[in-house]
């Protein structure tokens, strides 16, 4: 599950800073107007890059976001710019080459990072519903949010289980095994939903 | 799969923004009249599923490891609409969770991974199914279906990247399409395993996949088509005076000709001629060997007879 907690939560349990506590609309639109904006503008308007990358530092400070699984997870993209590089190296100086990917990547990756990290899928859940983005749709994102760690822990036991029960196995019977876990996972994962369809309908959900 | 920020143009983002909108627009559209509510619940934690089989590993060889991708599997459970929403929900969740695929990325990572996977699965699923009997026909169909998606799926978004100018096409497609060859491997095996544990415990469930209206199927699966003749056609196909045409009546030929498409003369021909023939055969080549490998996964998971001859749907 990555290092979801390490971003999903603030440093600091008692005061929240004050990004933290800015309304998540706000935050998401201007998540949103950064993103959209690095990606279209002209890599030779280096301005707005310095500007994004400023504002994005000054939110890093202010929030108090730890600095080392943030750089750690914008070390994860440094691959995918080695590919656009080599790329460009055989397709010749045409692209738009691999400076700009790596700019424009690095920018809007900092920015969802900041977003995950100061603002609470809940929050934007609720923006999403005020934006009239079809209920269903955000039905199925918190059903999907709250059962995640559930299910990924459900997961985790299972195949520790597994693990205990296979000493030394064969290739082969770890694929076979490990295919009927998640059968095992999507059969438990239907029956908890028909349980939760029955409490959501007993507390007049419709 | 998933395109991080910066890989993609503004207006190939765009496009692909547009397509998977109407795709899932339409998915939403045709659940909320078809889907008991009952079910509702179902595609939230079918979400949730998916995100947890991601991180059970599947050894392959030298120490690497692949995990499920999910598009043909969830279809052939959940039925085609619900695939697109859950797959786009998975999609959503680790754009903004994790910031894993980008977020001006997020339209082409959702058409790609939720809209032609599982409609290229499902359509090939289908047909296969009907050609051999029986829950080994399912199982071989899924496995043949996981491959045929992840291998779509892939050269779509080599067909992205080389509308959007950041890789060259012939570069892109034989990395995409020759490594995702490989993958769907991996992918048609597990999803196969997967159904095949799921169709012997619990029948009941994969024979509750709702039956889907075909028309919206055949709606789904002209956008598809659509999104794969505008991204990946015009460079597979000799008629690029076409695109062209459109080109210049949206507009940005001017622009693109500076910029994108400059590089392209030189690379025109050696995807059609001669390269057009020998990609054809290796594919046709592929192709070929994924449907035996899925038809014999199924002959070695499928053991039994009676087993082999009663399927786990009627349908």
């Amino acid at each position: 599950m990555k290092d979801a907690p390490v971003f999903d939560q603030p440093p600091n349990r008692g005061v929240r800073p004050l990004i933290h506590r800015a309304p998540a609309g706000l935050k998401l639109g201007v998540a949103l107007a950064l993103a959209a904006g690095t990606a279209v503008v002209p890599v030779t308007w280096l301005w707005w890059h310095a500007a994004v990358a400023a504002l994005l530092l000054t939110i890093v400070f202010m929030a108090k976001i730890r600095w080392r699984p943030l750089g750690a997870r914008l070390l994860w993209f440094s691959p995918f710019v080695a590919g656009a590089a080599l790329a460009s190296a055989l397709q010749g100086p045409a692209g738009p080459g691999w400076r700009a990917v790596a700019l424009r990547g690095s920018l809007c990756l900092l920015t969802m990072l900041l977003l995950g990290a100061t603002t609470s899928f809940s929050a934007l859940l609720v923006v999403l519903h005020r934006i009239r983005v079809p209920a269903l749709l955000v039905t199925t994102l918190a059903l999907m949010y709250r059962y995640l760690h559930l299910l990924s822990d459900e997961a985790q036991r299972m195949n520790r289980a597994r693990a205990c029960r296979t000493f030394t196995p064969s290739r082969r019977r770890t694929w076979l095994i490990s295919g009927e876990v998640i059968g095992r996972l999507f059969v438990r994962a239907s029956e908890r939903a028909e349980r939760i369809y029955l409490a959501m309908a007993a507390r007049g959900w419709s | 799969m998933h395109i991080p920020d910066g890989f993609l143009d503004a207006k190939t983002a765009a496009v692909a923004a547009v397509f998977s909108a109407a795709g899932l627009s339409g998915a939403l559209y045709q659940l909320r009249r078809e889907l008991p509510p009952r079910r509702v619940p179902l595609l939230g934690l079918g979400a949730a599923f998916v995100f947890a089989a991601q991180m059970v590993n599947f050894p392959v060889a030298g120490g690497t490891s692949g995990h499920l991708v999910g598009g043909a599997l969830i279809a052939a459970l959940l039925g085609t609409p619900a695939a697109v929403v859950v797959v786009s929900t998975v999609l959503i969740a680790q754009c903004f969770l994790f910031a894993d695929g980008g977020v001006t990325a997020l339209g082409a990572n959702v058409f790609n991974m939720a809209i032609v996977a599982p409609v290229v699965g499902m359509a090939v699923y289908r047909v296969v199914q009907r050609l051999i009997p029986g829950l080994r026909g399912q199982v071989a169909a899924l496995a043949f279906a996981g491959w045929c998606s992840a291998v779509a799926a892939a050269i779509v978004c080599a067909g992205q990247l080389a509308w959007s100018g950041t890789v060259a096409w012939s570069v892109a497609f034989p990395a995409m399409a020759g490594i995702h060859m490989l993958i769907g491997l991996g992918e048609g095996a597990i999803s196969a395993l997967v159904f095949y544990a799921v169709a012997r415990t619990r029948p009941d469930i994969v024979a509750s996949r709702p039956a889907g209206s075909l028309r919206g199927f055949l709606g789904y699966g002209l956008l598809a088509t659509l999104g794969v003749a505008l991204f990946a056609a015009p460079f597979a196909c000799p008629w690029p005076d076409g695109l062209d045409a459109v080109a210049a009546k949206l507009g940005f030929a001017r622009r693109a000709a500076e910029s994108n498409w400059a590089w392209m003369a030189g690379y025109r021909l050696p995807g059609l001629g001669s390269g057009g023939a020998a990609t054809a055969l290796a594919g046709a080549i592929g192709a070929l060997v994924a449907f035996g490998l899925a038809v014999l996964l199924s002959r070695l998971l499928v053991r039994t007879p009676a087993e082999a001859a009663k399927p786990a749907v009627d349908r």
